[in-house]
């Protein structure tokens, strides 16, 4: 369209001039505003609204409160400190696992075999299957009374568990879930990672007399790292915002016993079930600093450790 | 590395133990160990999906019987229901619409901005698009539904892709960003030498070479659509529900139709499975994009 620039009028001209040049812009601009505005505006908002006593009707009267909604959440040790500690168990858990798990598949992958292509496709399932769907899924897996696990394990002569439903077991297997869906993902990055790598090091340790373990702990591992920071980043900031799976399996807050609530079920709790959106707010801040941090912290070092 | 895994379920420990040590010996026993180990594997992903299926072609009767776990009449009954009488089929409608619409709109926003990005080395702004990857949705769906509520948008269609571009867009710019980066210039530079503008470069050039690219992110970023719960479930309304909010409703009542939701789950997931089946080597790029970059 612009090719043909010399048939047009002067006009066009002049514009397609002013375009070209300041394309960088033109180009990023609209993207950038976009996500700015649903940002910057919301954000500001949510903050405004952790200041105020905001709850039950949109529209509602609300009066500025100043910090107390601060002081009111840090000294809530019923529901918000367990909530920050289950993020942590969650995010924890099921990282750590997924690492491992997906470390081990992606090593044996890792040299082309006949039949790689079938694991591939199975490993893609559950990836991209609807996380609703798959809460649904378990949840009769794992019912208590007529689900498979409880009758895989009467084989064995192992009593029925409680799984999904029980106060101390719903957080572990919802952990597990996360590590069926999620381990793909880490198994996808770190075999790309591993295929970028050159088997010269490999190959020079193995004549040198190195072990598997030593290779894979002194050669490779060394030169996948930036892919398994990559890799636990990624998985890490998912696993914290984790919402699909805990709501779908155990509905509001949590559980009867808000076993298995995190700090975004609790503020989507408060948010949408209980319509205080003030202390919802509140929480939502503490969050959301909570990520920065950890994010922060993650890219600092590895900055830190390239230095 | 075998410490942390105790807890996880028994393969873990025959990965993590064995599977290196195994080739240090290099005995005919290592390829064999790493059939079984990756058969178990693709079995234990594979059979909860499997298990998924199967009960949806089951009675609810079946379903409590313990003794027809495998064995029994297979029936097309909760398939007809959930599609007949829930208005399943509008609900498929909107999940798709939404997607459609979100990738679409993303796709033009993104891509230009993600080469304005890789090739003029905007860090900075990058950082602020990708922001939205990092922050929990919940903090900004309380501020959209009031802002949103008040202006009498919630429940239509435009919203909600609004919302779902929130997640779609940060994707697109990630993945189109490292295409990107990856692709020379000489075709562009050779392109403003035979006389197009730098735009004209990237819109006759640039962007058919980008292909595989815009495939890649475009898919990527329907099935996050498709499978987005959170948003549709506050923003959406009665005519705009899309599937995974409809599977979720399906338990609210007292006793759970599990015959129907796995159906219904059946419904929800296979689309995107197929899609996934196709567009594999897509997926997997988008899903590593960046990832070997460090």
């Amino acid at each position: 369209m612009i090719g043909t620039v010399t048939t047009r009028p002067a006009v066009w001209k002049s514009y397609s001039t002013w375009a070209n040049r300041h394309r960088k812009w033109l180009f990023a601009a609209p993207a950038m505003i976009f996500v700015g505005l649903l940002i910057a505006v919301p954000l500001a908002w949510t903050v405004y609204l952790s200041l105020t006593d905001a709850q039950g009707s949109v529209r509602a009267e609300s009066k500025f409160v100043g910090i107390s909604n601060y002081l009111q959440v840090f000294a809530d040790t019923e529901r918000f400190w367990p909530a920050v500690l289950r993020t942590f168990t969650f995010t924890g858990g099921a990282v750590a696992t997924e690492m491992v798990l997906g470390m081990g598949i992606a090593l044996l992958l890792w040299r082309p075999f006949k039949g790689e292509k079938w694991v591939r496709v199975a490993i893609l399932l559950p990836l991209v299957a609807t996380p609703v769907a798959v809460g649904m899924m378990w949840r009769l897996i794992f019912d208590p009374n007529i689900g498979f696990a409880n009758q895989m394990l009467s084989w064995f002569g192992i009593p029925a568990q409680p799984w999904l439903s029980g106060e101390t077991t719903a957080l572990p297997t919802l952990i597990f879930v996360d590590v069926w869906q999620w381990t793909p993902m880490v198994v996808l990055i770190l075999l790309a990672g591993l295929t970028a790598l050159s088997e010269e090091p490999d190959e020079a340790a193995r004549i040198d007399g190195a072990n598997a373990w030593q290779r894979f702990r002194y050669i490779t591992l060394p030169l996948l790292r930036s892919t398994v920071v990559v890799a636990i980043v990624l998985r890490g900031i998912d696993a914290l915002k984790t919402f699909d799976i805990l709501y779908s399996t155990k509905g509001k807050g949590g559980g009867s016993f808000h076993e298995v609530e995190t700090l975004n079920v609790y503020a989507f709790g408060l948010s949408f079930d209980y319509n205080d959106y003030g202390i919802a707010s509140t929480v939502l801040i503490l969050f959301f600093l909570l990520i920065i941090a950890i994010m922060w912290i993650v890219t600092f070092r590895r900055k830190e450790d390239r230095s | 590395m075998t410490d942390t895994v105790t807890n996880t379920p028994a393969i873990s420990k025959d990965i993590s133990k064995r599977a290196v040590p195994r080739r240090r010996r290099k005995s005919r026993a290592y390829p064999i160990f790493r059939v079984a180990v990756l058969t178990t594997t693709v079995v234990l992903f594979i059979a909860p999906l499997l298990w998924m299926l199967v009960a949806s072609f089951k009675t609810n009767v079946d379903i409590y019987d313990s003794g027809k776990t495998f064995f029994f009449t297979p029936t097309l009954d909760n398939y007809s229901n959930v599609l007949g009488r829930n208005n399943y089929f509008d609900f498929i409608f909107n999940s798709f619409w939404v997607a459609l619409w979100s990738t679409v709109l993303s796709l033009v926003l993104g891509v230009p901005a993600a080469y304005a990005m890789s090739r003029f080395s905007m860090g900075r702004s990058a950082m602020v698009v990708l922001m939205a990857r990092i922050i929990p949705g919940v903090s900004l769906l309380v501020p959209w539904y009031f802002i949103f509520a008040s202006m009498h948008l919630v429940g239509g269609f435009g919203v909600l892709i609004l919302s779902h571009m929130f997640v779609a867009l940060p994707l697109i710019v990630y993945i189109m960003m490292s295409f990107f980066d990856s692709m020379t210039t000489e075709l562009e530079d050779a392109a403003q030498v035979d006389g197009l503008t730098a735009i004209g470069a990237f819109m006759r050039v640039t962007l058919p070479l980008s292909a595989p690219g815009l495939a890649t992110a475009g898919i990527l970023s329907f099935i996050f659509s498709w499978n987005n719960f959170m948003f549709a479930l506050v923003l959406a309304g009665a005519n705009t529900k899309t599937l995974p909010v409809a599977i979720f409703n399906f338990v609210s009542y007292a006793s759970i139709d599990w015959g129907g939701l796995m159906s219904a789950s059946v419904v929800v997931t296979v689309p995107i499975m197929v899609i996934a089946l196709f567009t594999q080597k897509y997926i997997v790029a988008g899903l590593t994009a960046g990832a070997t970059k460090g």
